[in-house]
């Protein structure tokens, strides 16, 4: 690898936090690459075929970043960080090397999967895995579609299925009654989250909406047919084309990892100015802990400015208020939709835990380490680096987050190999 | 939707969005094995996002491609089901 290349910020992530932050650090004259691995920017919110088809807030933010002089590769990743003078930049399988003086993660978020029986047929989806394929052009039209999982994305994917021409047949939020009242009452009090929940709504009227509802498993022969729901007590059966499935968010750390920042409770720990444990690396939006796209966007801005040596913009009242009210939000998000007992016992011995190393339920002691399950069982060991199976065992064993090792999203060997050579 | 592009999906020519991804484009194809596991049962996608996989298929002869996170092209060869 001859090539290293410099600029004076490095932003890894295009979605709104990595937008935001890219633009107040280009905005304050430094020269600033973007790196995301999607085919266009705006992360999980605001992926898109057609950027006039984005709410204008969107819009916005990637005008902002043009203008400030951003620049952004789509289609690329980074797959290795010893340390910010050492970035290992894919791009479209060119390897790459970069050297920065400030390194800003907006990795966000990926699903968390509880292991059921059956969800591994094709026809099951993420919940937002179904959003993102149908942003990707999947046709829903006059498809029959369950929902059955946690958090706020419910609503949205529901939403989007249902204007795509989707039939929602259920939407099942697996939290309690009652711990959904205390977080309604928050979100009454927040006006611009209160008309996008209503807004959410109304355009999946028809489908019903039930708390304490979890699918228990999913049927079909080679492909999803049927989904068995618990709803409130009692067990039914619906017939579907595509069941959605998440028990909410888990922040993606692992450039975090790889860059030996501090991650606690499995988020990257961040100070006020969103900075991380070690020096000239901030980080920002879901990957320091899930929250939605508005707090996102303002820890991206704080890291920007503060990369960009303002500290003092960084730290203004204005920003640090809407930082601590995101976080509060975040933290209440963790309580409301915490994935419950019964949907943490729905696996049998037979079920798939690990996907990649097709590891089955049974083959698995709670009582290892998750050194211990990798080594005698291969959990873990797969292609996604335990990017699934990681927070299903956090979840089901308490086990401790999948350690990383590079390259990060795991280019074919043939394909890293052609990209090094091709660099020398 | 813009049927815009022919993909060949394992021999057989398939007409798809030429904006669309290469996984929302097998999906709309009727493909569900994009994998195999080791006991021969069909995986298909999961994330939608880059992360768990499930979706890869061979496209131009090329093993282990994230259809998820690919462009569709024109004349583009997929194999499925390995
Ligand atoms: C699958 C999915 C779908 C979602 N859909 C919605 C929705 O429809 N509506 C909604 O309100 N919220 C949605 N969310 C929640 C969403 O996470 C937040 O609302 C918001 O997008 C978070 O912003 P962010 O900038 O922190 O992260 P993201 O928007 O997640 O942006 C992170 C970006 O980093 C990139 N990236 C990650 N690792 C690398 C790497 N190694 N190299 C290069 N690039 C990398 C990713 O490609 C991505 O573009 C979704 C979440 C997920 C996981
Ligand atoms: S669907 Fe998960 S990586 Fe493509």
């Amino acid at each position: 690898m001859r090539r290293v290349r410099h600029a004076d910020v490095v932003v890894i992530g295009a979605g709104p936090a990595g937008l935001a932050a890219a633009s107040a650090a280009a905005e304050r004259g430094r020269s600033v690459l973007l790196v995301d691995q999607g085919l266009r920017p705006g992360g999980q919110i605001w992926r898109h075929r057609d950027e006039q088809a984005l709410p204008s807030a969107a819009r916005r933010l990637m005008a902002r970043a043009r203008n400030a002089g951003v620049k952004l590769v789509s289609g690329c990743r980074l797959v290795d960080a010893g340390s910010p003078n050492e970035l290992v930049i894919d791009f479209r399988g060119r390897i790459d090397r970069h050297q920065t003086d400030a390194v800003i993660i907006a990795t966000g978020a990926r699903e968390r999967f509880i292991p059921f029986p059956g969800w591994t047929l094709p026809g099951v989806t993420g919940i937002g895995g179904l959003q993102a394929l149908l942003k990707g052009g999947l046709p829903v039209a006059d498809t029959r579609i369950v929902l059955a999982g946690s958090g706020p994305l419910l609503l949205s994917v529901a939403a989007a299925v249902a204007q795509a021409g989707g039939r929602v047949q259920l939407v099942g939020e697996q939290a309690g009654a009652a711990a959904l009242r205390r977080f309604a009452i928050r979100v009454l009090r927040d006006p611009a989250k209160l008309r996008q929940a209503i807004s959410y709504r109304w355009a999946c009227r028809s489908a019903p909406f039930r708390t304490d509802t979890w699918a228990v498993r999913a049927h079909g022969d080679g492909r999803l047919q049927s989904v068995e729901v618990s709803e409130r007590g009692h067990l039914r059966s619906i017939r579907c084309d595509w069941l959605g499935i998440g028990s909410g968010l888990v922040p993606n750390t692992d450039l975090g990892q790889l860059l030996q920042c501090q991650v606690e409770h499995g988020a990257i720990a961040v100070d006020a100015l969103q900075a991380t444990s070690v020096a000239g690396v901030w980080a920002v939006g879901e990957c320091t802990g899930v929250k939605g796209d508005e707090a996102a966007t303002i820890e991206g801005e704080i890291a920007g400015r503060a990369a960009a040596g303002d500290a003092a913009g960084a730290g203004s009242t204005a920003l640090q208020a809407a930082r601590d009210s995101g976080r509060r939000f975040g933290r209440l998000l963790e309580e409301t939709f915490a994935p419950r007992p019964e949907v943490l016992a729905l696996a049998t011995p037979d079920t798939i835990l690990c996907r990649c190393e097709d590891v089955p339920m049974r083959s698995v002691d709670p009582g290892w380490t998750p050194r211990q399950a990798k080594l005698w069982a291969r959990v873990g060991m797969g292609v996604c680096q335990g990017a699934v199976c990681g927070p299903s065992c956090t979840a089901l064993f308490g086990w401790s987050a999948n350690t990383v090792r590079p390259p990060l999203g795991n280019p074919s060997c043939g394909e890293w190999k052609s990209g090094l050579d091709s660099a020398d | 939707m813009s049927l815009g592009v022919t993909l060949i999906v394992d021999g057989v020519p398939r007409r798809a969005d030429a904006n669309a991804t290469l996984a929302a484009s097998l999906l709309a194809a009727g493909i569900t094995a994009f994998r195999r596991d080791l006991g021969g049962h069909p995986r298909a996608p999961l994330c939608g996002m880059g992360t768990c996989f499930e979706c890869r298929v061979t496209v131009d002869g090329v093993a282990d491609v994230r259809a998820c996170l690919e462009p569709v092209r024109d004349g583009m060869r997929i194999e499925t089901g390995k």
